[in-house]
């Protein structure tokens, strides 16, 4: 691109690319109060309750704060070794087991879906995304009416007599059933956006050169869609370990039937507000907050690996 | 928002293909599977307590009443509710969108010290939720002297990482030049900010308080946490809790539900384009 005019003037050029950079420094220096004011608020909201949550865990402290006093690791001992935590810690991993392999897959098929059809686009993502816009709380009462034995229309649509709510059996599989419904729409945007951002190109090309639908699908679309996919994947794991409003509001605001469905969250606010016992929920909070830590180190790791075997 | 009157109504007519036909009936058949709970609902709330809760179900009332609607008005502090969730929604969403802009800014486009420690804190937090540290956290708001206040309901909800990590990779990807320019010509750097990159970026900050809205309009868990008295609950709260407290009333209950639900939706149906867009353009849905 040097053009002979160009390089008749680059002298001038470089004095004021020197001036430039003085005043570019000047320009991007001293940006802390930019960051200040989030800083204040993360400080008081997620750092200082953090390092209070590690504090109190090592406590007895009840909700009032009163009297507490240091037990060393006792209720990190008493956590690692009662069964209830496990139970529940089970039914959020089952949850999230059942959710993020379904969502992902619905989700992909929804925006291929409203991606191929050429008439109505705007109809196709109101409808498929309109559950996602009902409070939690809003969906889970619409389903526990849907799933309540006898007086719910999910039954006698499909011909059942299916105690969702009621049995152990089928209590979980009701709230995942909810879930997809109620928060798929969110993943099949992420989707649709990244199907549209797929150049025409690749599929002229790959057409001039014979390849059918099936070929164009499995050699460009889901390649160009691995990076979308991983996203989905990897917001549905921390967004599906953290179970809690689905299914306190469909169990009547119980642990469902035979504590089937009580989730890790659940568990540690019973503790807390319930129990009083605010130092052994703060030791499961923090036990929480490592299990959340390790899967997203765990996927960073992944996604690392992956990089640089492609490469 | 403004280009939606200057766009040019286009509709090229498409020809109905074969496979078009049936793509179309495949989108109704699954649309009206996703839309049958909230038509059960809509159907639910305009039939009596009674026929409600009669067996067998049956999807269409027999008599039409709007009695659940009225007695929601007359009975709830359903007004009060749809007051405090606006109230809070819409103070967490303006200091969301202004801390988190001029937050992503700050770490993206200026230099000062400790700034890539500081940007590992805040990435840390992206694992933190108040579900994740409720009891500490209850407990810090607490000591604060914010239980059962606004305060206490709309503090906490300001500080997420999510936000100020979106607008960070964004604002990365603005050219430096832009700036470089208006420095050059005297400009400071907050005058630099809020006359080239906050215009700038106007679809992606939408994007961020669209998304704010919805999930501070809908958040159940820590107003749930944080709030006893009735009177400063937020539509999910108090349908959740006091209507479930009477003993459940299907039909008020479902017309309670949707009125929580309706604001969204409207909101979805006006700005969906800049919600589509903003996915694709905050880099959400990028690399």
């Amino acid at each position: 691109m040097t053009t002979s005019a160009e390089t008749v003037i680059a002298p001038a050029r470089v004095k004021t690319a020197a001036t430039a950079t003085v005043r570019r420094k000047q320009g991007f220096q001293h940006g802390g109060w930019f960051v200040a004011p989030f800083l204040a608020l993360f400080v008081l909201f997620v750092v200082w309750p953090l390092l209070r949550g590690v504090y109190l865990s090592f406590t007895d402290a009840n909700i009032s704060g009163d009297s507490a006093s240091f037990v060393g690791l006792d209720n990190y001992r008493e956590a690692l070794n009662d069964q209830a935590m496990w139970d529940a810690l089970g039914h959020s991993a089952y949850f999230t087991l059942l959710v993020v392999p379904c969502i992902t897959v619905l989700a992909f098929l929804l925006a291929m879906l409203a991606h191929h059809i050429e008439r109505g686009k705007w109809l196709w993502r109101l409808c498929f995304f309109v559950p996602f816009l009902l409070p939690s709380t809003v969906a889970a009462n619409m389903w526990q009416w849907l799933f309540t034995q006898g007086i719910g229309l999910f039954n006698e649509t499909f011909g059942l007599d299916t105690p969702w709510l009621t049995d152990k059996s089928y209590a979980m599989l009701a709230i995942v059933i909810a879930t997809l419904w109620w928060t798929v729409g969110f993943s099949f945007l992420l989707y649709l956006a990244a199907l549209q951002g797929i150049p025409d190109h690749l599929y002229e090309a790959a057409e001039l050169d014979g390849a059918n639908a099936w070929h164009r699908m499995v050699h460009i679309t889901l390649p160009m869609l691995r990076h979308i996919t991983g996203l989905v994947i990897a917001l549905q794991i921390l967004a599906s370990l953290q179970l809690f409003d689905q299914a306190v509001v469909m169990m009547d605001f119980g642990p469902g039937p035979e504590i089937s469905t009580r989730s890790f969250v659940q568990y540690t606010l019973e503790q807390g507000f319930t129990s009083y016992r605010v130092g052994y929920a703060s030791a499961m909070s923090i036990i929480f907050f490592v299990i959340i830590a390790a899967v997203a180190l765990a996927r960073m790791a992944l996604l690392r690996n992956r990089e640089e075997g492609g490469r | 928002m403004t280009t939606a009157t200057t766009t040019p109504v286009r509709k090229s007519r498409k020809p109905w293909t074969p496979s078009q036909i049936v793509l179309t009936l495949l989108g109704v058949a699954v649309s009206a599977v996703f839309l049958a709970p909230i038509a059960a609902a809509l159907l639910t709330s305009l039939k009596s307590e009674a026929e409600a809760a009669e067996i067998p179900p049956h999807w269409l009332p027999k008599v039409w009443t709007g009695q659940a609607w009225k007695g929601l008005w007359e009975t709830g502090n359903i007004t009060n509710w749809f007051v405090n969730s606006l109230v809070v929604s819409v103070l967490v969403t303006a200091v969301v969108v202004t801390v988190a802009a001029l937050a992503g800014y700050g770490f993206a486009r200026t230099e000062f010290k400790g700034k890539s420690v500081l940007m590992g804190v805040v990435m840390a937090g992206l694992m933190i939720s108040p579900a994740v540290l409720g009891v500490p956290l209850f407990t810090t708001v607490q000591q604060m002297g914010m239980v059962d206040t606004y305060w206490g309901m709309i503090l906490p909800q300001c500080a997420p990482a999510a936000m100020v990590y979106i607008l960070y990779k964004f604002f990365q990807g603005i050219p430096r030049e832009l700036e470089e320019a208006a420095f050059i010509d005297g400009a400071g750097r907050w005058r630099v900010f809020f006359t080239i990159i906050v215009p700038l970026s106007r679809p992606s900050l939408s994007a961020v308080g669209i998304f704010t809205f919805i999930a501070s309009w809908n958040n159940f868990l820590w107003p749930y946490m944080v709030t006893n008295n009735p009177d400063l609950m937020t539509m999910p709260n108090g349908i959740a809790t006091v209507m479930n407290s009477y003993g459940i009333q299907w039909a008020q209950l479902m017309a309670g539900g949707l009125m929580a639900g309706l604001p969204l939706i409207i909101v979805f149906v006006f700005f969906q384009r800049q919600i589509v867009a903003g996915v694709a353009h905050t880099g959400l849905a990028g690399q």
